[in-house]
C-alpha cells in the first residue's frame, strides 16, 4: 500500500536501508573527482584513494600499479559490499537484489559466447568477466556458459547443437581445471543455478551465432531481462514500483535509443530493430514506432525531444553528434539515481546505489586510463561527477 | 432523561451494552491506555532502531545523539502508564445495587474512552515518531547539521500524545461514581 511502507519497511529493510546510506556516503565527491584529475601518475591516484574507503583495498598492491588493478580492486569492494548486503538480506530484499546482477550475468554470458567464438582462451575470458555475474555457488566450475545447457535449448537443434559444441569445449576446457569429470554430473549441476534461463525462452533461433546474433541476443535477454524486473517491481508495490517504474523505464528507453543508433546502417530490420525494444518506458509505446524507422540520428534526435525528459538531454548536444550522448545519458541517469536516495522505504536505494558505484568504478577507469596513457586533456571527457 | 430510560428492551444491543458492567469497561480502558501505548512505542523503536543501528556502522557518531530519538518513543509508553495509573485510581467500589447506576454507567464509560483516546494518539505519536525517528538516524549521518532541525519536527510529533494524555485526563475526571453511603 502506497504511503504505508513506514509502518512495516523497517522489520525487514530498515537495517539493510541504513546500511546503503552509509555506502553512499562513501561514494566519491566532485572534490575527490577534481583532485584524482590532477595526478601525474598511478601511485598518485592511489595514494588519493588510499583516504577514500577504496583505502584497504589498494594498500597492499605493489608499487607500479596498473589500470586494471586498480579498477578490479575498485570491484572488488563493490562486490564485497554486494555480498554482505544479499547475505543480510531476506526476502522479497533478496530477490531484488539477484535482480541486479542479472545484467552483469548476460554481458557475461554474451562475452564467453563471444569469445569462444573467436576461439579466446577460456581462462582469459574468465579474468574479463564482471565478478557480479558469476553465480556464487560452484562459480569456478560451471559459470555463465551453463546456461546453454538448460532443457529449453533442446528443443532448437540447430542452434542448441551450435552452441552445444562451443560450450562443450568451453565446458571441458573449464572442467579440466575444475573438479567434476563427468559431463552428465556437470550437466545436471550447471542446469540447477540457471536465473537467466527463462529469458532465453524469447531469443532462440534457428540461425548461426555471428556477432551480430549475439548482440541481437544480447538484447532480447536484456529486454526479457528489464521487463521481468519491472513487472517484480510492480508486483513489490507502493514506492518500491513508483521509483523502480521511473528508474528502469529510463534504461529501457536508452537502451532503445542505443539500439537504434547502433543498428543504423546495418542489416538490421525495422521489424527486428523494434522486436528489441522493451515493452515499457517513456517511449514505449508511440516512440518505438518512430525510433523503428530512424535511419540517422538526427531523425532519432526528432523523435526523442517530443518528450520533455529528454529534451533536456539533446539540448546539450549539437546537431548529428552522437558520440557525447553516452555521456549526457550516464549524467542523467546520475541524476536520477540520486533521486532515488531522496525517499526512504523502499529498495530503489539499493539499484541506485549499486548504479552509482559502477558509474564511479568507469570513472576511476577513465581517469586511471587517462593518467597511465598520458592523455590529461581528455580527462573530463568521460568523467560523470556523481555529487 | 430518568435512569429507567436508559434500559431498553432486553434485547437490544443498547440493553446488551448497558448490561455490561462498568467495571468491565473501566478494565478494558485502563488496559488499552496502557498495552496500546506500549504498542505504539515499541513499533517506534523499533523503526527507529533498526534504521540506527544500521546508520551507526558507517556513523558511529550518530549513535548517542539519537538516542534522543529512542527516548521520545519511550516517554510514550510513559504517557501510558501514567494514564493508565490515574484511570486506576478512578475506580471505586459500589454497592451491588447502584453498580448499573447512570452514574456509575457514565464512569465507566469515561474511563473506557479516556483509555481509548490515549491508547490510540499514543500508537500514532509512536508511529509518527519512530519513523521520524528513523529519517532523523539517517540524515544525521550523512550530514550532521540536520539533526537538530529534524529533532523539532520530532518534538512536535511528540507533542500529539501530549494532547491525547490531556484529554484522556480531563475526561477521566468525569468518572465519579455513585456516594457509597445512599
Amino acid at each position: 500500500m502506497y504511503g504505508f511502507e513506514a509502518l512495516t519497511f523497517n522489520i525487514h529493510g530498515g537495517y539493510l536501508e541504513a546500511i546503503v546510506r552509509g555506502h553512499r556516503a562513501g561514494l566519491l565527491t566532485a572534490a575527490d573527482y577534481n583532485n584524482l584529475c590532477q595526478c601525474e601518475t598511478l601511485d598518485d591516484i592511489k595514494m588519493h584513494l588510499s583516504a577514500t574507503e577504496y583505502g584497504p583495498y589498494l594498500q597492499n598492491e605493489p608499487s607500479p600499479l596498473h589500470t586494471t588493478t586498480i579498477v578490479e580492486k575498485c570491484t572488488l569492494k563493490l562486490v564485497d559490499e554486494y555480498k554482505h548486503m544479499l547475505c543480510q538480506a531476506t526476502e522479497p530484499l533478496s530477490t531484488f537484489l539477484e535482480y541486479i546482477t542479472y545484467g552483469h550475468m548476460i554481458d557475461n554470458v554474451v562475452l564467453i559466447v563471444t569469445g569462444t567464438l573467436h576461439e579466446r582462451d577460456v581462462q582469459e575470458l574468465l579474468e574479463k568477466c564482471h565478478p557480479l555475474g558469476m553465480f556464487d555457488r560452484y562459480s569456478h566450475l560451471i559459470l555463465v556458459p551453463s546456461i546453454f545447457c538448460n532443457k529449453k535449448v533442446y528443443a532448437f537443434p540447430n542452434l542448441s547443437c551450435i552452441i552445444m559444441l562451443r560450450i562443450s569445449c568451453l565446458i571441458l576446457s573449464i572442467a579440466t581445471l575444475a573438479v567434476a569429470q563427468n559431463m552428465r554430473e556437470l550437466y545436471r549441476l550447471v542446469l540447477v543455478d540457471t536465473p537467466l534461463a527463462p529469458y532465453f525462452s524469447e531469443c532462440i533461433t534457428s540461425e548461426d551465432l555471428d556477432d551480430m546474433n549475439i548482440e541481437i541476443m544480447r538484447n532480447t535477454l536484456y529486454k526479457a531481462y528489464l521487463e521481468d524486473f519491472y513487472r517484480f517491481c510492480q508486483k513489490l508495490g507502493g514506492a518500491t514500483a513508483e521509483i523502480m517504474s521511473d528508474l528502469l523505464a529510463f534504461e529501457a528507453d536508452r537502451r532503445a535509443v542505443n539500439i537504434t543508433i547502433n543498428s543504423i546502417g546495418t542489416e538490421l530490420t525495422r521489424d527486428d530493430r523494434r522486436k528489441l525494444y522493451s515493452s515499457f518506458g517513456l517511449l514505449y509505446p508511440y516512440g518505438h514506432e518512430e525510433l523503428a524507422v530512424c535511419e540517422d540520428i538526427d531523425q532519432v534526435r526528432g523523435a526523442l525531444e517530443k518528450y520533455p525528459p529528454y529534451q533536456s538531454i539533446f539540448s546539450k548536444l549539437s546537431y548529428g553528434e552522437s558520440q557525447m550522448l553516452d555521456k549526457t545519458f550516464y549524467e542523467e541517469e546520475v541524476k536520477r539515481l540520486c533521486l532515488a536516495f531522496e525517499q526512504q522505504f523502499h529498495y530503489g536505494v539499493f539499484f541506485a546505489y549499486m548504479r552509482l558505484r559502477e558509474q564511479e568504478i568507469r570513472n576511476l577507469m577513465w581517469i586511471s586510463e587517462c593518467v597511465a596513457q598520458n592523455q590529461k586533456s581528455r580527462v573530463h571527457d568521460s568523467v560523470v561527477f556523481i555529487f | 432523561m430518568s435512569g429507567s430510560a436508559v434500559v431498553a428492551a432486553s434485547s437490544s444491543w443498547s440493553s446488551a451494552l448497558v448490561r455490561i458492567s462498568p467495571y468491565t469497561f473501566s478494565a478494558i480502558g485502563i488496559a488499552i491506555a496502557i498495552g496500546v501505548s506500549v504498542l505504539g512505542a515499541a513499533w517506534g523503536i523499533y523503526i527507529t532502531g533498526s534504521s540506527l543501528i544500521g546508520a551507526a556502522i558507517k556513523a558511529p557518531r550518530i549513535t548517542s545523539k539519537n538516542l534522543i530519538s529512542v527516548i521520545f518513543c519511550e516517554a510514550v509508553a510513559i504517557y501510558g502508564v501514567i494514564v493508565a495509573i490515574i484511570l486506576q485510581t478512578k475506580l471505586e467500589s459500589v454497592p451491588a445495587s447502584q453498580i448499573y447506576a447512570p452514574e456509575s454507567l457514565r464512569a465507566g464509560y469515561a474511563i473506557f474512552a479516556s483509555g481509548i483516546i490515549v491508547g490510540f494518539a499514543n500508537l500514532v505519536c509512536g508511529l509518527c515518531v519512530g519513523i521520524i525517528g528513523s529519517s532523523c538516524a539517517l540524515s544525521d549521518a550523512q550530514n550532521s547539521s540536520l539533526f537538530v532541525k529534524i529533532l523539532v519536527i520530532e518534538i512536535f510529533g511528540s507533542a500529539l500524545g501530549l494532547f491525547g494524555v490531556i484529554v484522556g485526563i480531563i475526561m477521566s475526571a468525569q468518572a465519579t461514581w455513585p456516594a457509597t453511603a445512599v
